[in-house]
């Protein structure tokens, strides 16, 4: 308990919880002075809470230490290049420039967070259990479900940055990243703002589901504007994270890695992280400029006072389209990595695979307006994002083809990482085969804000994230922390949730079609869902029982896990060919590369050559 | 070889499965419109391609992984095949024009939703948080309730008195967002007679669950006794303060929130039968009696004095720019509920 209250996270919540309380003073002195209302509904009043909020981040920041070399570094006071992490798990609550601490930092908040997101998902997956409200009202409804989106993507990104961090410098054998201070200054961002997310459900909430749009936004209860300042402030960690990575990948390359022998996971994270540089800015953006019409009474949005709610949705969507490949892409990195070690075959047509990738990007950037087929944009508008958005179809299939050549004719193992690969290309192709008719307009105008567009991208965010994350855990486990996860919860997991999710999913669609809206705290019961709804819940449960199992393998295998230092799945990949787990500055000898990433089945061939010793 | 030739049987007779199975379960409901038959037919479409996807991916991913395990004892590795670049451009040929073709399909389904009638029936439709009013300017009354004859176009000019709302009935198919500010266009013709329900399918607040209304699509002889009805309550409504008040209530939709037979509807305020005249006790705990000011100062400042176990009032009648006129309407039709 001692070491927790000595950490650099118990501090920066001390320092975040003082800043707010002097932020939301100084509003509040301010406003009564001017004579304005001084206290609100939820004590400070809104402005106050909102400014509050902001020097309360601010606080975290500087009370955790994460800046404090860069304010020395402005005094002129030099510090050193490596900070030693002390032994022990307090590593992991402390300001660490290690690479891999800080993706294993990432990858446990991001479980932490995906089990919160989970469970506002249980409470109203109950409350929809059965027609009639239950134990909800439809404020406290749209709050959960809103939360649960916004915190389940908040989870996904926490989640691919501590796959990219962990991995990304491993696999291409640098050292660290090219900024550690500013990767850990990204990681220690995300702390305050899950905080203020999660307090908007006691300031009130917000009834608009995670996409926020004007003018019901503007006119929500304060939580709607914890929710902009948080998610405002998360955005900060990804476009630094984007940024760091590419700086990474375009300088700290091994001698002889080029583009066409880079892992593949590494073309995913290159994909992925020109979206989150390029694209954060306008949710920031869009969620600015609602905090503003609020605050200070811009009309940006506000058709009163001439402005136009539509375009909050086309700003608001050129990021949170784009944002789905951010999700996905690491995931079907994952997959591309993980088939050939399991296959013993090389990766089918991998240059194309890579290509793919960028080519999603890409045109991830064309399609935003596709979810606002039925918004009342120029009518005009919608064919072109229809092709644009269709377009999408042709890289997504050459992954899947070449994953399906690359199976063809090997000689497949199937433990625990590879279940979790096979689930997620199977899960993924659902949400791929499911989306056409979404981007295709006029079956758009009566599929769009139904149950069948959740089932939908719920498939893909499990296919694309939840799948290949898990499958990546229980793969590099070893890696990190010299054991294994044990198989047979590993098999309890998968069998328990791959079966329940597909019929989830299913359902959700089928209902969909027969008129279930998006969104809606309770259902007519003459439509005739409740029996589809008992289901639904039940699978939501039992998926909900599979992560916790999940959770369980995971802190009993920290300590009880069966030893596995060495290459335990017989990989080419150069964090395999030392010894589990990682040593604190990567590799000791340089390597070089020599061949290709997936050469597996050629006799003699090597991907790396370590330097010999001097 | 043999694999291929096994794995080719198995695709088509999996796709055929998958579609017939598909195809039978029945996906959409009912067909009530004109416009619902484009969309089937494209969707009809994308069922195929998608069953024939599904068995293309999945056939052959199940087939390895039955045929192509790893034998006990076996550590050597795999044939070496990199990939084929003839293959991977058939497959990401293929695929391309595939998708232009259905983009092409689906533009034209598109097109044949948006087929213009210049006779179409104009219907004004309004929305607030959570009800719908509909206002016939031929014939000169509003109703709660949609009311439209089979086999004529209807136009319905749509806006938002609060928030974004949008327009679904699902056995029309088509949906439309209803925007506050300016007017949105939504074009049907129902082609079955029915009683059926617009729900709003965007999300506008604690109460979007619950906002929906009867769309009822009758013979055109029962559409005009109907329009007879209204045309004569609407007169009789014109002569007194009270049936003025209720028109008035109807169209601000204070209707989605309160009831006027004492029930209490979801995410509602108080009733308002016998509400004048009765104490009521306020959210700070003081009793207060239900008199001319105090509802005049609740509808105009809704915030300010909250029953106690109901939220604020989401309408506010400053915003919406009630008149004295219309306000004193209204008071007179609450008054008379008793």
């Amino acid at each position: 308990m001692k070491k927790f209250y000595n950490s650099a996270l118990a501090r920066g919540l001390l320092w975040q919880l003082i800043g707010t309380l002097i932020g939301a003073g100084l509003v509040t002195g301010i406003r009564a002075l001017m004579g304005l209302e001084a206290l609100g509904r939820f004590g400070f009043s809104e402005p106050a809470w909102v400014f509050g909020g902001l020097v309360g981040t601010l606080a975290f920041l500087g009370g955790n230490g994460v800046v404090s070399d860069w304010i020395k570094w402005a005094r002129g006071i030099p510090t050193h290049d490596h900070h030693e992490d002390p032994p022990g798990w307090e590593k992991f609550i402390n300001v660490s420039l290690d690479h891999k601490v800080i993706g294993i930092q990432y990858t446990l908040t991001a479980i932490i967070v995906l089990g919160l997101g989970g469970t506002f998902a249980m409470i109203f997956r109950t409350e929809l259990a059965a027609s009639g409200l239950q134990f909800l009202n439809g404020t406290q409804y749209n709050t959960m479900m809103g939360l649960h989106g916004i915190v389940m993507i908040v989870a996904i990104l926490l989640g691919i940055a501590g796959m990219m961090n962990y991995l990304v410098p491993l696999l291409i054998g640098a050292a660290d990243m090219a900024f550690p201070r500013l990767n850990a200054f990204s990681f220690w961002i995300t702390i305050p703002a899950a905080i203020w997310l999660v307090s908007s459900l006691f300031l009130g909430g917000f009834d608009t589901g995670w996409t926020g749009y004007p003018p019901l936004s503007a006119r929500a209860p304060v939580g709607m504007q914890m929710f902009f300042l948080a998610v405002f402030v998360v955005g900060w960690s990804s476009i630094l994270g984007g940024l760091n990575l590419l700086a990474t990948v375009a300088r700290m390359r091994a001698r002889g890695m080029t583009s066409f022998r880079l892992p593949i996971f590494v073309w995913a994270s290159i994909a992925t992280s020109l979206i989150s540089l390029t694209a954060t800015q306008l949710i920031g953006l869009s969620f600015q400029m609602v905090m503003f019409q609020r605050l200070f009474g811009m009309g940006f949005f506000d058709p009163a006072k001439g402005g136009n709610p539509v375009l909050f949705q086309h700003l608001f969507w050129f990021y949170s389209h784009p944002a789905v490949y951010v999700f996905i892409l690491p995931g079907l990195g994952i997959i591309s990595e993980l088939l050939p070690v399991f296959v013993r075959k090389p990766l089918f047509g991998y240059r194309w695979v890579a290509m793919s990738s960028l080519g999603i990007a890409l045109v991830g950037f064309l399609v935003w307006a596709h979810h606002m087929f039925t918004s009342g944009m120029n009518e005009y508008l919608r064919v072109p994002f229809m092709y644009s958005t269709l377009l999408v179809a042709v890289p997504t299939g050459v992954k899947f083809f070449s994953w399906v050549a690359t199976l063809w004719g090997g000689k497949i193992t199937v433990p625990t990482p590879m279940l979790f690969v096979l689930g997620g290309i199977v899960v993924f192709l659902m949400g791929g085969l499911t989306g056409p008719p979404n981007a295709t307009v006029s079956t758009d105008l009566h599929l769009h804000d139904t149950y069948f567009i959740v089932g939908h991208f719920h498939d893909t965010m499990f296919g694309g994230f939840i799948f290949p994350f898990f499958a990546a855990i229980y793969y590099w486990f070893p890696k990190a922390t010299g054991r294994r996860m044990n198989e047979f919860l590993g098999k309890v997991h998968f069998w328990l949730m791959t079966p329940a999710f597909l019929v989830m999913t299913f359902g959700m669609m089928r209902i969909g079609l027969l008129g279930m809206r998006r969104r809606i705290s309770d259902y007519d019961a003459a439509l005739g869902f409740d029996t589809t709804h008992l289901v639904l819940t039940v699978a939501g449960f039992l998926i909900f029982t599979s992560v916790l199992v999940f959770v369980y393998n995971l802190f009993r295998s920290m300590k009880k896990g069966e030893a596995a230092a060495g290459n335990l799945w017989n990989s080419r990949s150069p964090e395999w060919l030392v010894p589990s787990p990682m040593p604190a500055h990567n590799y000791d000898r340089p390597f070089e590369v020599v061949g290709e990433p997936y050469d597996y089945g050629l006799p003699g061939s090597k991907f790396v050559e370590f330097a010999k010793d001097k | 070889m043999h694999h291929f030739i096994i794995v080719g049987i198995l695709v088509i007779v999996m796709a055929i499965l998958t579609y017939v199975g598909l195809d039978g379960i029945g996906l959409m409901p009912v067909q009530a419109s004109a416009q619902a038959i484009p969309i089937d037919w494209m969707f009809n479409y994308q069922i195929m391609a998608m069953s024939f996807l599904f068995a293309l991916i999945v056939v052959p991913l199940v087939y390895s992984l039955i045929v192509f395990r790893r034998k006990k004892g076996d550590t050597s590795d795999a044939a070496h095949i990199e990939g084929n670049t003839p293959l991977e451009i058939v497959w990401t040929v293929i695929p391309l024009f595939a998708v232009i073709a259905f983009a092409f399909m689906g533009a034209k389904s598109l097109g044949d939703t948006r087929r213009v009638d210049p006779q179409a029936m104009v219907i004004n439709v309004t929305a607030s948080q959570f009800a719908f009013s509909f206002e016939y300017p031929d014939y000169g009354f509003t109703s709660n309730e949609m009311y439209a004859p089979v086999n004529k176009q209807l136009l319905l000019k749509m806006t938002s008195r609060d928030v974004i709302h949008s327009f679904w009935v699902p056995e029309f198919r088509v949906k439309q967002d209803i925007v506050p500010g300016r007017f949105t266009e939504y074009r049907i013709t129902p082609i079955l007679e029915g009683v059926y329900k617009v729900r709003c399918a965007e999300v506008c607040g604690g109460g979007h669950a619950g906002m929906q209304s009867f769309v009822e699509i009758v013979s055109q002889e029962r559409f005009d006794s109907w329009v007879k009805e209204r045309q004569a309550e609407a007169l009789a409504a014109s002569q007194s303060p009270e049936e003025r008040g209720q028109l008035l209530a109807s169209s601000y939709g204070c209707f989605g929130c309160h009831s006027v037979d004492g029930s209490l509807l979801p995410n509602g305020g108080p009733s308002w039968l016998g509400l004048f005249g009765s104490q009521t006790e306020l959210e700070d705990g003081t009793t207060i009696l239900v008199d001319e000011a105090y509802i005049t100062q609740s509808i105009m400042d809704p915030a300010s004095q909250v029953v106690k176990g109901f939220a604020p009032m989401t309408f506010n009648g400053t915003d919406a720019g009630i008149t004295d006129a219309e306000l004193a309407d209204i008071i007179a039709y609450i008054m008379s509920l008793k």
